[in-house]
């Protein structure tokens, strides 16, 4: 149908395990139509390397609409590709040139180890919202929703931090592989709450410490994160987990 | 066998109330003894896991993707209902029960539906104890906005993303008990069948995606909190992993399936672009509360449309047919999600749609824009030429609908500022799923399904904000209770060694079919078959059916099944991560599942809801119910390959009386 | 379930460390500074020299050298502690990095640019306070009050040399874009980060790392080509 006519060459991470050493690969792509997103593209590829009998490229998706959070892949150097603000499956090949040498390569961090080609383990990012990240709150507890206001601001700031989908570009594109804006996402979410209150500093504590036995860098406040990030998450977040962090050690 | 839906007697409003109060119990020494499988981690199997370990259950979760907080739940944008009348505008649990049933077109049983909408202000209340930001009002109290054409403002939401947060609520919790050691979470793990002994559900087996290995585990009662099927159409705006597998394992291990043929098309998705398109992107419903939906009115224009020899801002306002304006004066262009569906598709077939596919509509925002720019004008006092109007206008639009208006442009690469969208239906829910009685308990003990995964609440069509209202409500308020009325009599089953030999037998059967599948060495990739069937489905079994399509389909999908098991091509190997065996193996069931929805559409010689069949529609084109023959559930009993039995549970409306619907 | 690790061991912690000392260190820039303004007030030195027997005879400032040279240390060991977990915590690098676009070069460089400025750090400290204390290459030459050190002359003999004046300058450019990142990043790293209150620091950071090392470079050039004709 409207199958386009943009050429491309694809270097592609691929690592048959976590064991084996993994190298880039490459694929001349063809046909490629500016309406595919990122993922579309890959498929078309995998679709062709099947009928070739090679084994297809691994790589991470589900709801490709920018909200699971599943998707990876470190584009050309940037998580998620050039433009910001979006995630890989919401990338449209129109944002790429006929011609261009595309190179994909995996998360990379201690704590992101890969399990094949471009899919990575990012279950630490799990242990470290099992270690805190919740307010311990039993099923039926609950008083009425409109109990306890909660002024606009703080409920827009909350969302804003809650708006994270996890999907660890953070952590990807810092130089120091640090998860400092993917746990200050969390923490600020509950802390901008009443109802985070009772938890708020045995929270930041427990979350930072799950952070640090996890393997993450430490944050150099270089800011990449806040501009890889595809839903905008603040560096303000990094501050107030900063903040309570502190208070917490120094009293409680 | 005879269906029991086990509603409880007494009135509509105690049922619930009092079945409640004397639902055994299990005593929390022999809870630590029981063990729950719930399979999923969305709404339905997050909140169901975390509120089951928070009363002592030993409970597993198993999902296929890399975490918990991934599940398809997270993608729901609109909002949740909820009968909490904060707007003091006259809602109440009876007027949503009353609007759940007539928006399923009265194909819904009326006691689950109310036990719904008791429970939807608690839901609210749980979510916002467990820190989900909702959106507020500037007074600190929750915003309520109205969703889906309803005439009161019960949706509570959070931005566009309520399923995001509602989804990371629930997950947290959960998290919670992985924490504590309550639960046991398995990701990247896909549950391949069950494991029946004595004919209970015993535990299940389950795939280690990353390692491949099979894995054998116990339960005392299993939970499918798995989704829906929509994926059945390849295109749809399920995620891409989004399968019926454990439900048609469960369905082919003795689990009736209810209602397979109703299906939610939405009214406003991106349309396809080509060849490649994955799935389809949903834009918000909320849309139409200020777009304008039209087509041309000459053929020649849509030629020239399609043709991209014109462009929609050429077409004269004369030209243009504002048919949902046009058919439904009333309602215009907020009509409930099937009737703008189909209504998009009847222009789109006579030869009016926009694209080079001709498989689309506009959603115009031009009128909107004028009109909201003349307020803003008046509202700042100046006199503003038609250019300043639009400047303004823009702005209003912007601020409202701002991230929407990206996505287009993003998706489409057209601003849909200067240029209307175009839209076109998909598939977007399925209402039909697993038959489950009050319990939520399929017609296996022991074995339960909840949220899309089920039948029960919905009818043969879903209100917009309903499907997380009910995903939260069997798992939080619902599942609780009702499973101790199997549990209190297993305190006595001890865990059940994973080598009995029916544990064994299913994991074999599993492991051949992975070994059949990856032998077939054929010519062809999965996804081939996978767009295949998805045409067939959509074709003729998607917004618009009738019977010898449906007999088509059916013979279709079964050549294309048979050609399947002969010619499909898996590469790689069983031991290791392979997502193309994953695949095979829900293109497998899907295969299935098609055939069993054409024949349930072929079956019910009536239109409802999402269920349109041509023959019976009045002559206006309005869907056609016929209460006398088909007011039942139709639950299908699965006998050999291609033969299912047909059991009918009667609906019986005690409480409401049965009327047209009608949006004129 | 409060935790029990070691706020000074935590990543954080470390953090918190580095931007307290990185405070510390740039309020004493500003009295260094000021001091090596007097300079340019007083060519003749005698106000310099004023100023500089003041600062190493006082027994409030000179129980602050102490503390000084703990934060130095503290700030050094601490980034090496931190570079090393970020290097373990990814030890394969990307074939590509298009860091370029996300941040700031010299925000990703502040470990080797405060190698560079501590290199200079000891360079600096032979030159002058190492002899002034303990007089090894010969000592500073004695004051026009006997037991006083003439500062300013030792310090026309070592600007004498314009290898070392080169130095003295490429080191400021150093501590600038040291500066112009860690400025604004201790404050961050303390928590203090405020809509209203975070551009206004930024704005002042960066003029502080423009202004105060232009300043220092300005002497040994000035010292070299102004006073030494």
């Amino acid at each position: 149908m409207s199958e386009g006519n943009m050429n491309l060459t694809l270097k592609v991470w691929r690592q048959k395990n976590q064991k084996q050493k993994g190298e880039l690969v490459t694929y001349p792509v063809s046909n490629v139509s500016p309406d595919m997103s990122f993922l579309e593209m890959f498929d078309v590829l995998n679709e062709d390397l099947v009928e070739k009998g090679q084994e297809p490229i691994a790589f991470d998706h589900d709801c490709r609409e920018g909200i699971c959070g599943m998707c990876s892949m470190f584009i050309n150097g940037r998580p998620h590709g050039p433009k910001e603000g979006i995630t890989t499956c919401q990338l449209h090949m129109r944002s790429f040139k006929d011609g261009d040498t595309v190179v994909v390569e995996p998360w990379r961090a201690t704590a992101f180890p890969v399990i094949k080609d471009l899919v990575v383990d990012r279950s630490a990012f799990d242990r470290i919202i099992a270690a805190g990240g919740f307010i311990s709150v039993n099923t039926g507890n609950a008083q009425d929703a409109n109990a306890l206001p909660i002024a606009k601001e703080d409920a827009d700031k909350s969302f804003e931090a809650a708006a994270c989908i996890g999907c660890g570009a953070c952590v990807a594109t810092c130089k120091n592989a640090s998860a400092m804006l993917f746990v200050s996402a969390k923490v600020s979410q509950l802390a901008l709450l009443p109802q985070g209150q009772p938890e708020r500093y045995s929270r930041v504590q427990n979350m930072v410490e799950q952070m640090d036995k996890e393997g993450f860098g430490n944050c150099t406040n270089t800011g990449a994160c806040e501009v890889e990030c595809p839903k905008g998450i603040s560096l303000e977040n990094i501050a107030r987990m900063n903040r309570d962090y502190l208070v917490a050690k120094a009293a409680h | 066998m005879a269906l029991d839906s086990k509603i409880p007697e007494g009135p509509l409003a105690e049922k619930w109330k009092k079945y409640r109060s004397t639902v055994p119990l299990v005593n929390p020494a022999n809870k630590r003894n029981l063990e729950i499988i719930v399979v999923g981690s969305g709404l339905a199997g997050a909140s169901a896991a975390a509120s089951l370990a928070e009363m002592g259950y030993k409970v597993k979760v198993f999902c296929y993707q890399d975490s918990a907080r991934r599940a398809h739940s997270i993608a729901a944008q609109g909002g949740i209902n909820a009968a909490k009348n904060y707007q003091n505008d006259g809602d109440s649990v009876y007027r949503l029960f009353y609007d759940t049933i007539k928006g399923g077109d009265y194909r819904a049983r009326e006691g689950n539906v109310h036990r719904l909408s008791e429970v939807s202000g608690n839901i609210i209340d749980q979510c916002v104890a467990s820190g989900v930001p909702f959106a507020r009002e500037y007074g600190g109290l929750l915003s309520n906005r109205s969703f889906g054409g309803t005439q009161v403002q019960r949706t509570f939401y959070a931005a566009g993303q309520t399923g995001q947060q509602l989804l990371l609520g629930a997950y947290s919790g959960l998290q919670r008990q992985v924490g504590m050691g309550s639960v046991k979470m398995y990701t990247r793990h896909e549950m391949l069948d069950v494991v029946i002994i004595d004919d209970k559900a015993r535990g299940i087996i389950a795939r280690d995606m990353v390692t491949g290995k099979l894995e054998r585990h116990f339960g005392h009662a299993v939970l499918l909190c798995t989704g829906g099927y929509g994926n059945v159409f390849f295109l749809s705006t399920n995620a891409m992993g989004c399968n019926v597998t454990a439900a048609w394992k469960a369905h082919k291990k003795g689990a009736f399936f209810g209602n397979p043929c109703y299906t939610q098309i939405h009214p406003t998705c991106i349309p396809v672009s080509g060849d490649h398109q994955s799935k389809l992107t949903l834009m918000s419903e909320s849309l139409r509360n200020d777009g304008r939906i039209w087509v041309p009115k000459k053929q020649e224009d849509a030629e020239a449309l399609r043709t991209r020899k014109k462009g929609p801002n050429d077409i004269a306002e004369d030209d243009r047919d504002y048919y949902l304006e046009r058919r439904y004066p009333a309602f215009g262009n907020l009509v409930p999600r099937d009737v703008a569906s189909r209504a998009a598709k009847e222009r789109c077939d006579a030869g009016f749609g926009v694209n080079n596919t001709g498989q689309a509509v506009y959603l115009d925002y031009a009128a909107a824009i004028d009109r909201y720019g003349k307020i803003e004008a008046t509202k700042q006092g100046i006199d503003a030429s038609a250019a300043k109007i639009v400047e303004l206008g823009k702005a209003v639009v912007k601020e409202k609908y701002g991230n929407l208006f990206d996505m287009y442009e993003q998706i489409t690469g057209v601003n849909p500022y200067d240029e209307p969208m175009q839209i076109y239906p998909a598939v977007h829910y399925t209402m039909g799923g697993v038959w489950v009685d009050y319990n939520l308990m399929t017609t296996v003990p022991g074995m339960y399904a909840l949220g899309e995964a089920n039948f029960s609440d919905h009818g043969a069509n879903r209100l917009g904000a309903s499907a997380l209202m009910q995903g939260l409500a069997d798992g939080y308020f619902v599942i609780p209770y009702t499973i101790g009325a199997y549990l209190s009599n297993e305190i006595r089953t001890k865990a059940i060694s994973t080598d009995h030999p029916a544990f064994v037998e299913a994991e074999n059967n599993v492991k051949a079919q992975i070994d059949t599948l990856l032998n077939i060495k054929g010519t062809k990739t999965v996804d081939y078959f996978h767009k295949k069937l998805g045409k067939i489905m959509w074709d003729k079994c998607g917004m618009a059916r009738n019977a010898a399509g449906l007999a088509e389909a059916i013979s279709e999908i079964q050549a294309l099944k048979a050609e399947f098991w002969k010619n499909v091509r898996v590469p790689g190997s069983a031991d290791e991560l392979n997502p193309e065996l994953e695949k095979a193996g829900r293109v497998a069931d899907f295969l299935e599942l098609g055939e069993l929805m054409c024949k349930d559409a072929l079956n019910r010689n009536e239109s409802c809801g999402g269920h349109f069949r041509e023959e019976y529609q009045t002559e206006e084109g309005e869907a056609m119910r016929d209460d006398e023959n088909f007011a039942y559930v139709s639950a299908w009993e699965y006998k050999a390959e291609s033969n299912w039995e047909l059991h009918k549970e009667e609906l019986k409306y005690e409480n409401i009386k049965i009327a047209q619907r009608s949006y004129k | 379930m409060s935790s029990s690790s070691s706020f000074f061991t935590s990543s954080l912690g470390r953090k918190f460390v580095m931007g307290i000392t990185g405070i510390f260190l740039i309020t004493f820039l500003i009295v260094h500074v000021g001091v090596n303004a007097m300079v340019f007030l007083d060519s003749s030195g005698e106000l310099f020299n004023t100023a500089a027997h003041f600062m190493g005879t006082n027994w409030l400032i000179r129980s602050m050298e102490f503390v000084l040279f703990a934060g130095i240390i503290l700030h050094i060991v601490q980034s090496v502690v931190l570079t090393r977990a970020n290097k373990a915590a990814r030890p394969e690098g990307y074939a590509v990095s298009g860091s370029n676009v996300n941040s700031k070069w010299y925000s990703r460089s502040m470990g080797l640019l405060g190698t560079l400025i501590l290199m200079f750090l000891i360079i600096h400290l032979c030159h002058f306070w190492v002899e002034a204390r303990f007089g090894i290459w010969g000592g500073i030459p004695e004051g026009t009050v006997a037991g006083t050190h003439d500062m300013f002359a030792q310090m026309k003999i070592i600007f004498s040399n314009p290898i070392i004046v080169a130095v003295y300058v490429l080191a400021m450019i150093s501590l600038s874009y040291h500066l112009m990142h860690g400025f604004q990043s201790a404050f961050q790293s303390l928590g203090l980060n405020h809509y209203k209150y975070t551009p206004a620091i930024k704005a002042i950071g960066i003029w502080y790392s423009i202004i105060v090392p232009v300043l220092f470079a300005l002497m040994p050039l000035y010292v070299h080509f102004v006073i030494n004709k």
